[in-house]
């Protein structure tokens, strides 16, 4: 197959590149606490890129998750003060987030609004709603047992990098041998094709959004563990680095494309390269600038090896 | 004699290979109607595009006014005076009559401030001559089709165009509608335009045309004055072919009825009361011009325009075919007309594609088992012959007829009992396409029935063992393999049965 994870590669060499320059201008990166911090501060940013990159391969887009996961995130804490057990907390947050998921993708596939109009609207109503409900307040006291979800500050990161790589392993895996995967890829690459071979592409794209919206809630949770309060403003921008992350790893907008191996590339390159940036004393100010020309830089060569691969099969076709 | 407005002289065009246009001569005075017929794919619209600059011929010359135009493209042809008026109208939908028309006939200066009053009353003034009651600031996407139309020749009447090309302008048109508009083509004309008409309706043809030139095959087979030319003369001229392809069809023993339509209509997708039975070991061909509704009752039949009135029998039980799901489940399965968009998923590797329709055959409890995807895969690309350097590649990297047979292994892998080709070898090379019919006669020997849509006569007649005619959105009627001519399929097409 002609350039097959010819993204994942380029932005591992990326990642490489960067590394090697800050082994040798600044040693002090690679120490435990500072790469501790940079995983428990992207570890949402992995989860719920995840459900995105589902979700872009149908086709479709959510900029709502940075309202859900606050709205999920203030839930969270609240329940646990009222004293239910982490195991309900944990499935309730989840749960929460798939029904805002439902939400968005109900209206998108069958009320047939465009799924960035739908969720322009409910990432406003959800910031604004959680905004007018809390009066801005957040939630403090929390029960003893809720941060690190009743783990210790040095095992926490130890469990959720567990359960982060089980869940990369698991879609990766699942974005490859289950049926309910590959007509995602089919929805988004094709969807009258899809219809006509017998997929419900309407259902398909429903399923995406609540696989996103669980992952939303799952991530909110697993962040509020680890302070002490929650803050009822958490997930500005969220939506951002999600989206940037997965077309950095290679994920089409226009659906039909990308991996999860890509998108977890892109995390980890698009987290890494704020800091790196601080740490190689180029003012903070930049970091943002940097990082959207990056990702003008990785949607631009998509767009002109998109175009050059079309030319080359009409003429394979026509020499055919 | 005077000089044409238009003339082509020897015009010849090929498209990668196959031959559209040969050696076709036409020529179109002031104040005359010419219309010119042919069969679908006889070469009609290449003759228009290749007049209005779109597409550039081989060889042979176009000569306008009496000077030759070695280069002909769409904006020089319009500036020479020449108009076209195509089935779908090109007119902006979301701007405003005036605006519309000031689109096509305003110069390009384009800091000029807008004379709104001058724009209106310029407007007023174009649809006033062709006699069409619109107003002004009307949006476009509020028009009808017949208004939309009356906009579009108002727009080359504007335009100053002295030759007025009408690609089937009355296919969307109720009688009313097109009495009116044969009027104005009657006040054109007069006014000593040149209009090119081009229909299948051959009664049109006959009241307002003083020629007729008949396209067959990418040849002009005559050029005839309207007087004495007789309907069947005309249908005689359009067909008038020896089956040229030799046709691997052999008479199977047709079995029990597997499908059959009970006065099935279905308003979305303009379907009246078709009753068609369609037996075991039978292929069924469907007849009928571009726009009869036959891929609309394919669609019908395959859940994705789901019957609103009328009753569809499978092996004698009802059935409720709501959606293409639901049509796959029931053993039914559609190879669509335009594979690119609809028949196969160009980015998708081939065996991806071809266990789209069938996944549950080749996993379990979700999981694909991609051994199993991969031996169905190759087992259907060996029996298809399909060419690939390797599986895995896109489907966008296949030829057109490789691509066609990985549509119909896609269709075929579901293990239908009725199968609905949609012009299973259009745009498919000669070997493919002989490849292909093999296949199908392979496939009702084994007990399928096979619903073929074809635009190609020959493919028809060669490959059918009953043949439905549409016209109108129902069955006009039923031939057997024997009975069945290009004449008599032509003539039910038409309405002149």
């Amino acid at each position: 197959m002609m350039g097959a994870y010819r993204r994942e590669t380029a932005v591992a060499f990326g990642i490489f590149v960067l590394g090697l320059l800050l082994v040798v201008t600044a040693p002090g990166f690679f120490t435990a606490a500072n790469l501790n911090d940079l995983f428990l501060a992207n570890l949402p940013v992995l989860i719920i890129a995840l459900g995105m990159t589902l979700l872009i391969v149908t086709g479709e887009i959510d900029i709502s998750i940075g309202s859900a996961f606050a709205v999920c995130g203030i839930a969270a804490g609240t329940l646990a003060k009222s004293g239910a057990p982490l195991g309900i907390v944990l499935l309730a947050t989840a749960g929460l987030g798939a029904a805002l998921g439902l939400v968005n993708g109900w209206l998108t596939s069958y009320v047939r609004v465009p799924s960035i109009v739908v969720t322009l609207a409910t990432m406003i109503v959800l910031r604004e709603g959680l905004r007018w409900i809390t009066q801005g307040e957040w939630v403090h006291d929390l029960p003893a047992d809720f941060q690190w979800l009743g783990f210790t500050q040095r095992s926490y990161p130890v469990v959720v990098a567990a359960v982060a790589a089980a869940l990369l392993g698991t879609f990766a895996w699942a974005s490859r041998y289950l049926v309910a995967a590959r007509v995602m890829y089919a929805t988004g690459s094709d969807p009258d094709a899809a219809r006509l071979a017998g997929i419900d592409t309407r259902a398909v794209k429903l399923s995406a959004f609540v696989i996103l919206g669980a992952l939303t809630g799952l991530a909110a949770l697993l962040n509020s563990a680890r302070f002490n309060q929650i803050p009822a403003n958490a997930g500005l921008g969220l939506e951002m680095k999600v989206i940037a992350a997965t077309a950095l790893g290679g994920t089409s907008i226009t659906g039909g494309k990308g991996t999860i191996a890509g998108t977890a590339l892109g995390v980890v390159f698009l987290g890494a390269i704020g800091p790196a940036l601080t740490f190689l004393d180029v003012s903070a100010y930049w970091e943002r600038a940097v990082q959207g020309a990056i990702i003008l830089a990785a949607v631009a060569a998509d767009a002109l090896s998109g175009r050059a691969e079309t030319y080359a099969t009409h003429l394979l076709r026509d020499r055919a | 004699m005077p000089e044409p407005l238009l003339q082509a002289v020897a015009i010849s065009k090929a498209f990668s290979g196959v031959r559209a246009l040969r050696d076709v001569s036409f020529d179109l005075f002031a104040g005359e109607v010419h219309a010119i017929v042919g069969e679908n794919g006889a070469g009609k619209s290449t003759l228009i595009k290749i007049m209005t600059g779109a597409v550039a011929p081989d060889s042979g010359t176009l000569v306008v006014g009496g000077r030759s135009v070695p280069r002909m493209d769409p904006a020089l042809s319009r500036s020479l005076g020449i108009a076209a008026i195509y089935q779908q109208p090109s007119l902006f939908p979301h701007l405003t009559v005036a605006e519309n028309l000031a689109f096509a006939l305003e110069g390009v200066a384009r800091w000029r401030r807008v004379n709104w009053s001058a724009r209106r009353k310029r407007a007023a003034e174009l649809l006033d001559r062709v006699g069409a009651a619109l107003h002004p600031d009307r949006l476009v996407e509020t028009l009808s089709m017949p208004e939309q139309q009356l906009l579009e020749i108002a727009k080359a009447v504007g335009g100053a165009a002295r030759v007025l090309i009408m690609d089937e302008p009355t296919a969307s048109l109720s009688e009313r509608e097109v009495d009116r508009l044969f009027r104005l083509v009657e006040r054109l004309r007069s006014d000593g335009l040149g209009l090119i008409y081009i229909s299948h309706r051959l009664e049109e043809v006959q009241a307002i045309a003083g020629r007729v030139t008949v396209l067959r095959d990418g040849e002009s087979v005559a050029t005839r004055s309207r007087d004495g030319l007789s309907r069947s003369d005309l249908i005689q001229l359009m067909t008038g072919r020896e089956l040229s392809d030799i046709f691997p069809k052999k008479a199977v023993t047709p079995g029990d009825v597997a499908l059959e339509l009970r006065d099935v209509s279905c308003r979305a997708a303009g379907i009246r009361n078709v009753s068609i039975a369609l037996r075991r070991g039978e292929i069924l061909g469907l007849a009928g011009l571009v726009g009869s509704g036959r891929t609309e009752l394919a669609g019908t039949m395959y859940g994705l325009t789901p019957a609103d009135a009328g009753e569809v029998l499978l092996d004698g039980r009802r059935v409720d075919i709501t959606s293409p799901a639901r049509a796959i489940a029931l053993g039914i399965d559609y190879v669509p007309e335009d594979r690119r968009r609809h028949g196969v998923v160009l980015e998708m590797a081939i065996p991806a594609n071809v266990t789209l329709a069938s996944l549950h055959l080749v996993s379990r409890a979700g999981f694909i088992d991609r051994d199993a995807e991969h031996a169905t895969a190759s087992r259907y690309v060996d029996a298809l012959r399909v060419k690939a350097a390797s599986l895995d590649d896109p489907v966008e990297s296949l030829s057109g007829g490789n691509q066609q047979k990985v549509a119909l292994a896609r269709a075929l892998a579901a293990n239908p009992t009725v199968l609905i080709l949609d012009e299973p070898t259009q745009g498919v090379d000669v070997g493919s396409k002989s490849e292909i019919h093999a296949l199908m006669q392979s496939l009702v020997e084994r007990g399928l029935a096979i619903l073929m849509i074809s635009s190609e006569l020959p493919e028809i007649l060669g490959m059918s063992d009953r043949i439905a005619v549409m016209r109108g959105g129902t069955i006009a009627g039923v031939l057997s393999r024997a009975e069945a001519t290009q004449q008599s399929l032509l003539a039910l097409a038409l309405g002149h049965a």
